[in-house]
């Protein structure tokens, strides 16, 4: 039996276990959505000019799958739109927040001293508070807006990258210090580059499913509370809000369809992060 | 005493299935020092196990006997091998910073020990664990029992370890390598105690090691293990002074008391396979200088020693 | 260990002051309150007498001096909305945000830490498979979602529970509480398992991660090898070691919980300082955003001291290097 390279053998104990493999299918089926919104809903539900009022609040079933809501949208493409803002959102804030809390995160373990004991005391109060609370304030103080989401949430996020980055890079920084003790000095600064890098990219990989996840979450809440995205771009938390006046009586389409939705999405992204983190732990493989 | 005969320990793993203890038949008698001698992965610590009843899946034992006192240990019930834990079999194992629970007191572990198997009073299972504290050394038990596991040095751990192993007075002890983790002053001392214990108390020891110096002068009889199989048994003075087994042979030449000051140490060539991929026949056939085509079909075991070509 | 409270106690006022600096500042850029809370057909000498009463015309510094000049003497302004201390209107809203947050606390714990156990004991069985399958799905669920459909559900499809408000309340200790009354329970029901829910599936997997990794240690074989049987087996060794990270989790999560009841008192109307703080920042009612945050925040820090407190009393290893 040939040995299969270390990423095969990842990649085939990863498509093992079912419950991952139908996350990653399912996750795919969400971003190709999400990329080709405009080009395969039914109907562009923000062009104001197509909407007929008439057709407003209809149950799913016929024409409209998903139903319509108040102003006579299309649920489906609704969802549609809706995916891509909050994927957007979730994985813009994401990829955001892991770059800053990841190169801050080496930064410190790098230069150590004093910045790395300040670094690590801002990360450790500021992860000492729900990420709710820390938003409310951001949103509170800023405003609204796409941009002033995204900064809120990257602002919510970096600490968790920036924590593990450092500690990823920590591990390589005492095997470095055994190697500059034998003299290597001056070469040190590349090959911590070199070598803390791809170190630290497997858990920071890890840490930013989770995040990613959460991010879409929080985005979909502060929306619903009224505190997020504006009414022009609206994501799945939106929808829903706007579909809450509905539901006492009965019309439980309008925010049951995004809802589902947005577990899905949010329920892809965790299996997958989840098998990945199965994988990369140490402590969890047997011998 | 204690008879096994033919076990057979497999294990389920997605390399296919592992022999860790394949056909191995022991006897021991009462007040007998067994030294098991092997390398990791030769499946000397899964054969305490088996014996005691404490294989994990994905292992099971699937074929052979065991016998203690007579009574068939193989297919008893979980409440029936309860019973015997700890009462009339224990084990020691290998690190005793990990094996005591270092939450909760020496007292709240020693006391539950006794009370596992004896409707003792409060005070008459403090005293015996007290005792018991003393004999293997432990000075001022009254107050060290109150204490936690990391309050204690390694060695004495183990004697603690040790304490709780003889509260019920075994008829069979195994233990696992116990002096490894410790220091070789320690190990010594631990060692002659060990002894001296075993032999007031009349129980039977399997002393399992990697080390095979530290069986010299201390067990009465010593087993040799490599991958799964027992390859060579017999009286300690017999094995140590005069091995059958050119894999025997290979560990004592490699210690390096053995050897020459100055000269090259010692070594057997290669390395021990890994169970998955044995070789055909005799598992130490690729290492061995003396081996041959025979060597490709399994030795049987043959006057206490399983080989083709034996030394004498 | 009063140098460790000491010390403790100084970080807790530190990130307090730029907390509520942090906040006031940032609401004052957002909005001027006089143009919500005023008649906007008022002329400018209305609003700037307005302005005057409620100290508003000052420059922002002199406000932030005042404010906490006040803030140490107990006072944390008065709320432009109710006219009365803002301390004083969370405090009135607090026990309501708190009994739904204990008795979530409670539902996630009761339930999480035993099927977290199970799942991690018998890691092969079906139900443990489809305990592990509801605990992702649980850590997915929009918490705000779930709370829509509860309500559809249970109210208003099967009609069994209320879908709104907070139940009738009695004086216990002095503090109206309504969880201890049937009818209360049935109000705070809905609430409170939303709320759960999320800590469910992360103690469920928490618990299951520590039994899993706990049960492979040396230490629960030599239990097992001294004859102990499997009750105290898994209810002392077991137990024991797995209570102590758990501990400084639900310690953590009680903070997130209580600031997660936003969302949950606004789904279900429930009156809690969550729903009040969300009014009072879309009517700019600064003073009683900055009052809850910083009550929210001195509890954090109080919960957090508190575990630590509790770690060390539960791992004798953390006590002996305090003591020495």
């Amino acid at each position: 039996m040939k040995e299969d390279t270390p990423f095969a053998s990842f990649v085939r104990g990863f498509f093992e276990n079912p419950l991952a493999t139908a996350g990653f299918v399912l996750l795919c089926v969400v971003i190709v959505v999400a990329l080709f919104a405009p080009w395969i809903s039914p109907q562009n539900p923000y062009d104001l000019g197509k909407l007929d009022l008439l057709d407003a609040r209809l149950p799913p079933g016929g024409q409209y799958l998903l139903g319509t809501d108040g102003q006579g949208r299309d649920m489906l493409s609704a969802i549609f739109y809706g995916l891509r803002v909050s994927l957007l959102v979730g994985v813009a804030s994401g990829l955001i927040a892991l770059t800053l809390g990841g190169l801050l995160g080496v930064l410190a373990a790098y230069v150590g001293g004093r910045f790395e004991q300040l670094l690590m005391r801002v990360v450790d109060i500021q992860l000492g508070f729900p990420a709710i609370l820390v938003a409310l304030i951001l949103i509170a103080v800023l405003g609204k807006g796409v941009d002033k989401i995204i900064i809120a949430l990257v602002c919510v996020q970096w600490a968790y990258y920036a924590r593990t980055a450092r500690s990823a890079a920590l591990v390589e920084r005492s095997k470095e210090y055994i190697e500059a003790a034998r003299g290597l000095g001056l070469s040190r600064a590349r090959v911590m580059l070199r070598h803390l890098l791809p170190n630290a990219l497997p858990p920071l990989i890890v840490v930013g499913t989770v995040q990613v996840a959460h991010a879409i979450a929080l985005e979909a809440t502060l929306s619903f509370l009224g505190l997020g995205l504006p009414t022009t771009e609206p994501s799945l938390g939106l929808l829903i809000a706007n579909g809450y006046e509905y539901l006492l009586s009965g019309k439980y389409w309008i925010s049951m369809y995004p809802g589902v939705a947005l577990l899905l999405t949010i329920l892809s992204i965790n299996l997958v992060g989840d098998q990945l983190r199965d994988q990369l732990n140490p402590r969890l493989q047997r011998a | 005493m204690l008879e096994i005969s033919g076990l057979v320990t497999e294990f389920g793993t997605r390399q296919g299935i592992l022999r860790a203890v394949n056909d191995v038949s022991l006897q021991i008698k009462r007040g007998e020092i067994l030294g098991l001698v092997g390398e990791s992965g030769s499946g000397k610590s899964v054969l305490g196990y088996s014996i005691i009843g404490l294989v994990d899946s994905p292992g099971r034992i699937t074929a052979g006997s065991i016998r203690f006192g007579g009574r068939e240990l193989i297919g008893q019930s979980d409440e029936e091998m309860r019973q015997l834990r700890g009462k009339r079999i224990a084990m020691i194992f290998q690190d005793p910073m990990m094996t005591l629970n270092p939450v909760l007191s020496i007292e709240t572990q020693m006391m539950e020990t006794v009370f596992a198997h004896e409707a003792f009073s409060r005070q008459r299972a403090r005293d015996l664990c007290l005792e018991n504290l003393a004999k293997v050394g432990i000075a001022t038990p009254e107050k060290r029992i109150k204490q936690y596991p990391h309050e204690f040095s390694g060695g004495m751990r183990q004697r603690v370890a040790i304490a709780i192993a003889l509260l019920h007075r075994p008829e069979l002890i195994i233990a696992d390598e116990p002096t490894t983790a410790l220091d070789v002053t320690v190990q010594g001392q631990i060692l002659y105690e060990m002894q001296k214990l075993v032999r007031e108390s009349g129980a039977a020891l399997i002393w399992i090691t990697h080390d095979l110096s530290v069986v010299a002068g201390f067990a009465d009889r010593v087993a040799v293990m490599y991958a799964g199989r027992i390859v060579e048994q017999g009286s300690a003075a017999d094995v140590l002074h005069a091995p059958m087994h050119p894999y025997t042979r290979g560990l004592l030449d490699s210690v390096p008391a053995n050897n020459e000051g100055g000269g090259r140490l010692r070594q057997i060539p290669g390395m021990t396979p890994s169970l998955a991929r044995l070789p055909q026949g005799c598992a130490f056939r690729e290492r061995c200088s003396r081996a041959d085509d025979v060597c490709l079909s399994m030795p049987p075991m043959e006057r206490n020693v399983r080989c083709h070509h034996p030394l004498c | 260990m009063t140098v460790y409270i000491l010390r403790r106690l100084a970080q807790t006022l530190l990130v307090l002051f730029v907390t509520s600096a942090l906040v006031f500042g940032g609401l004052y850029l957002v909005g001027n309150p006089i143009d919500i809370l005023v008649n906007p057909a008022a002329d400018e000498i209305e609003k700037a007498r307005s302005a005057a009463a409620l100290g508003l015309d000052r420059p922002i510094l002199e406000q932030y001096g005042i404010f906490v000049k006040s803030a140490l003497a107990g006072d944390l302004g008065k709320s432009f909305v109710f006219g009365r201390p803002a301390l004083e209107v969370i405090l009135e809203r607090m026990p309501a945000t708190l009994e739904l947050a204990v008795l979530a606390m409670l539902i996630s714990l009761g339930f999480g830490v035993p099927m977290g156990i199970f799942a991690g004991l018998y890691p092969q069985k079906n139900l443990s498979k489809f305990i592990m399958a509801c605990s992702i799905l649980g850590f997915s669920l929009p918490t705000f979602w779930v709370g829509l459909v509860l309500i559809m559900v249970f109210a208003v499809q099967l009609g069994w529970l209320p879908s709104t408000g907070r139940g009738p309340t009695t004086e216990v200790f002095g503090v109206a509480l309504s969880i201890f009354s049937l009818e209360g329970l049935r109000y705070a029901l809905l609430p409170a398992i939303n709320l759960a829910l999320f800590k469910l599936a992360l103690i469920i997997r928490l618990t299951r991660a520590q039994v899993r990794e706990q049960s492979l240690l040396d230490y629960i074989r030599f239990a097992r090898a001294k004859g102990l049987p499997r009750r105290r087996v898994v209810g002392v060794h077991l137990l024991k070691n797995i209570l102590i990270p758990l501990v400084t989790v639900v310690g953590l999560e009680l903070g997130s919980v209580i600031a997660f009841a936003i969302v949950t008192e606004t789904v279900f109307a429930w009156p809690g300082m969550g729903k009040l703080v969300i009014d009072s920042i879309f009517q700019l009612d600064r003073p009683v955003v900055v009052a809850y945050l910083l009550v929210v925040v001195f509890m954090f820090i109080s919960i957090n001291l508190v575990v630590d407190l509790l770690y060390s009393a539960l791992d004798p290893r953390v006590r002996i290097a305090e003591a020495k």
